[in-house]
């Protein structure tokens, strides 16, 4: 093979290749993905059986431990309406009431049940002073 | 002080935008008394800076608060190490940081190369002090670090006990060395685009640097992966966590330069490829530090809505279309000066090991944005989870560990198929064997990802032993020497070629360490009480008893309250006792009641690791105050106007209670395979970079002969 038509298949090649893994970075990442939504969106219009992320924050007096299955209800950053989420696993250190949490589960009945482990609290920026202001 | 220290970051400021406007009127013009004023400049910023600091950390000894972030971030009960580290806690003293860090390197490269690149270094020296001159106006338009408070509080907040870790402390200093290091390769890349010398010369010049600021980056990563694991209270060392990730990014493309940069000074090719790189890295560190400020994606780390988020993408954005312009305009001076010969050469090798860790990058970075991306596309904020990630990187690292087995055993240019074979046939053997062995004694057979990485990391090691048996010997053969001697000799005299083996195999024994505790590990969350035992791993664990102790944590972060446990575990004749415990740190909300408050705040869980080479066995404890609850809220109705004295005493007696009158805890055990190999494999990276970045005799001379050389060029073409 003369060497200009090696090189523009080796190009071809590599080009090939690089759409097709640009094309499987965009599927799997759809498909695999879970959609982030506020209580109130999830109260509106959630789908059975598929999961979502859970933003918000933790309503103030409404954390409750059975054992390992730690209860509470999460409310719009900016609002009123509130889900009850049933969670197991490990509850990062900065949890707290009033703080805001995301976690990862499905609406089964009215209760939002967590997969295990997905709890994520944020960190307040300048955490003492957070709590002096509540 | 407060004054001075604004003051030192003002005129530092308008000493940066001095420095650049000298160096590219000195460029401009011939002028070299400019260019020689400019880089003075930045030796006055260093020196500011450094001034800056110092006063900010003698207020942190001090505790004074009358600092805000002094009295955000510290307190007089504060451990002094951590008073000390107290100032990248906060988003102004991590700025300050920066500009240090920034305005040392540059001092030091500018120092450097005073005498070389008498073209590049003017513009160089402009763009850095471009980049330092955006953090000092950060602080000094917006973010303050030296902000007084009118009315000081009498105690300081106290630094956030999340943080209070020795391995937090230093992390982000070493985080922010590498991303400010690549700020050196990325100046001069510019400066060589800009005067069109886009030989190798700047490589030259900032090859050291590159690899000082990977070598950082690379430590402050396993730093915080190493944070994670003993301090979290989750297990994990990597979490596909948007600030994590953003902290590899610059790292592999970082890699990626650093391999590719080989190429173009052996044989003049990947020229635009090389400075895309170092433009790509030296954005992603500036995303990296903007990650972890902005707030934008959600993360454990995301410290809330920063005032500072519009700044950084307006420079980001400034550095992407001012950079990409420039490259697309100097494209005519930057073609290759040979093609690819073959396939099987290094340099081909090379490429693929830079495309691979770059598709590695383009995954993590699709993954880490996919939020916005998603967002923009159909308008639904979703997000891509640690499997995801895991099920793309997984193929992609192991290309790259079969990578960094062939690359270095295949020559320049054109390797010979025979030639390969005789390189190959003995690390191959080694492969086939570890294959069989573990298929033979071990499960790993259900697992064949791991498997496979098992078997290529048995390859690198394989390949590097044998490079360095070879060229001992050679050396041995030459010149006589006994065998240490001759393989002490070879590693001295070539360090930038062994010192990348050692790498190579310090990587191969990392991912040794991630395979194995990924695949094999095995998780117990059980919840019992005192005396019970439960089997997790290969373990048979005992609750012995509950502990309490009130000042004095066993880490020593200054908690005041501590409730922990005794555990014993047994497997076969082995028998450890383990303590994990979950400190208390008061809360400042009166609300809580003057008891309650000490039980109310945050409490960060104290891990027990026994670290062993074969296996971790890792236990994290989740103490049931529930049950002093009753006893915290009669305490807070009788006592709370009590003397402190008083209080503390009530307080004695409620910790006490816990011990007595335990009620039933969660544990999480974790019994993990072979995971101290990735601190082991890190080290092993640590040295290897060490070595390569060690200057060696002769290259040392070899620089001084050729400054003559040069200077004795420009005589002769005088006369």
């Amino acid at each position: 093979m003369d060497p200009q038509r090696k090189r523009k298949l080796r190009l071809f090649v590599a080009l090939s290749a690089a759409v097709l893994l640009a094309g499987a970075l965009i599927y799997t990442s759809f498909s695999a993905s879970t959609q982030a939504s506020t209580p109130s969106d999830l109260l509106a219009s959630a789908e059975p059986g598929r999961s979502y992320e859970l933003t918000g924050k933790v309503v103030n007096d409404s954390v409750d431990k059975d054992g390992e299955r730690l209860t509470f209800r999460i409310r719009d950053r900016e609002g009123s309406a509130s889900v009850p989420v049933a969670y197991e696993g490990v509850v990062p250190d900065p949890f707290r009431e009033g703080r805001e949490v995301i976690v990862s589960g499905e609406l089964k009945g009215r209760t939002f049940v967590a997969e295990r482990d997905s709890l994520i609290t944020k960190c307040p920026s300048k955490f003492t002073k957070d709590e002096q202001s509540t | 002080m407060a004054g001075v220290g604004s003051a030192c970051l003002l005129v530092g400021l308008l000493t940066a935008a001095y420095a650049a406007g000298a160096s590219l009127y000195g460029a401009r013009s011939s002028s070299r008394a400019a260019v020689v004023s400019g880089r003075r400049a930045i030796y006055c910023l260093a020196a500011l800076l450094i001034g800056a600091t110092a006063i900010l950390q003698s207020a942190f000894l001090r505790s004074d608060f009358s600092y805000k972030l002094v009295a955000d971030g510290s307190s007089t009960d504060t451990p002094t190490f951590y008073k000390v580290t107290a100032m990248w806690a906060t988003q102004d003293g991590s700025l300050l940081l920066w500009a240090l860090l920034m305005s040392i390197f540059s001092s030091a490269v500018l120092f450097l190369t005073r005498r070389s690149l008498r073209d590049i270094a003017p513009y160089a020296t402009a763009v850095l002090a471009v980049v330092a001159g955006f953090f000092l106006m950060l602080m000094v338009g917006w973010e303050n670090p030296f902000t007084t408070l009118a009315n000081p509080p009498v105690e300081g907040a106290g630094l956030n006990p999340l943080l209070r870790h020795p391995a937090m402390m230093i992390h982000p200093p070493m985080l922010y060395t590498g991303y400010v290091g690549f700020s050196i390769p990325f100046a001069f890349a510019i400066g060589a685009l800009i005067t069109r010398h886009t030989g190798a010369d700047w490589i030259r010049a900032t090859r050291r640097f590159a690899l000082v600021a990977w070598m950082f980056l690379g430590t402050g990563i396993m730093l915080g992966a190493l944070w994670s694991y003993a301090e979290l209270g989750w297990g994990g060392y990597w979490a596909w966590d948007p600030v994590e990730n953003a902290s590899l990014m610059p790292w592999l493309t970082g890699t990626a330069f650093i391999h590719s940069i080989m190429v173009q000074e052996k044989r003049g090719m990947l020229k635009v490829w090389n400075v895309s790189l170092v433009i790509a890295t030296f954005v992603l560190a500036l995303l990296g530090t903007f990650l972890v400020r902005s707030g934008i994606l959600d993360s454990i780390h995301a410290f809330g809505a920063s005032t500072i988020g519009t700044q950084f993408l307006t420079f980001i954005g400034i550095v992407i279309v001012g950079s990409t312009a420039l490259v697309i305009s100097r494209l005519d001076s930057l073609r290759s000066k040979a093609r690819l010969d073959s396939l099987l050469s290094r340099e081909a090798f090379f490429l693929a090991n830079n495309l691979v860790l770059v598709g590695l990058c383009v995954v993590i970075f699709w993954g880490t944005f996919f939020p916005l991306i998603s967002e923009a596309l159909n308008g639904q904020e979703a997000s891509v989870g640690p499997p995801w990630f895991n099920r793309l990187a997984t193929p992609l690292a192991l290309v790259l560990v079969a990578l960094a087995a062939i690359g270095p055993a295949v020559p320049w240019r054109r390797a010979s198929r025979v030639g390969a074979l005789r390189v190959f046939k003995l690390p191959l053997a080694v492969l086939a064997l570890t294959l069989a062995t573990l298929l033979a004694l071990t499960n790993s057979a259900e697992r064949p990802a791991a498997l496979l990485m098992f078997c290529l990391v048995a390859l690198v090691l394989a390949v590097v032993v044998q490079e360095l048996v070879r060229g001992t010997l050679a050396r041995r053969t030459i010149t006589g020497d006994p065998l240490p001697r001759a393989l002490a000799q070879l590693v001295a005299r070539n360090r930038r070629r062994y010192g990348g083996y050692l790498v190579h195999a310090g990587i191969a024994v990392l991912f040794l360490g991630v395979a194995a505790s990924s695949a094999f590990q095995e998780q117990r969350d059980v919840r019992v009480s005192p005396g019970d035992t439960f089997e997790a791993g290969g373990y048979r664990i005992t609750y012995e008893r509950a502990t309490a102790s009130l000042g004095g944590d066993r880490a020593g972060t200054g908690a005041p309250i501590s409730f922990g446990a005794v555990l014993t575990a047994r497997r076969g004749d082995e028998r450890y006792t383990l303590h994990p415990s979950r400190n208390f740190y008061p809360s400042r909300d009166a609300s809580n009641g003057a008891i309650g408050r000490f039980f109310e705040g945050e409490a960060t869980s104290e891990v027990d690791v026994r670290w062993g080479l074969r296996r971790d066995l890792w236990a994290a404890v989740r103490p049931d105050i529930g049950a002093l609850e009753p006893a915290i809220r009669e305490a807070d109705a009788k006592f709370s106007k009590s003397a402190d004295d008083v209080q503390a005493i009530v307080i004695a007696a409620i910790v006490d209670r816990y011990r007595t009158n335990s009620p039933p805890a969660n544990f999480r055990v974790i019994d993990s395979p072979l995971v101290s190999w990735i601190w082991i494999g890190g080290a092993i990276v640590l040295l290897g970079a060490l070595i390569a970045i060690w200057p060696s005799p002769e290259t040392r001379l070899r620089r001084v002969t050729s400054i003559y050389a040069a200077r004795l060029g420009k005589e002769l073409s005088r006369a």
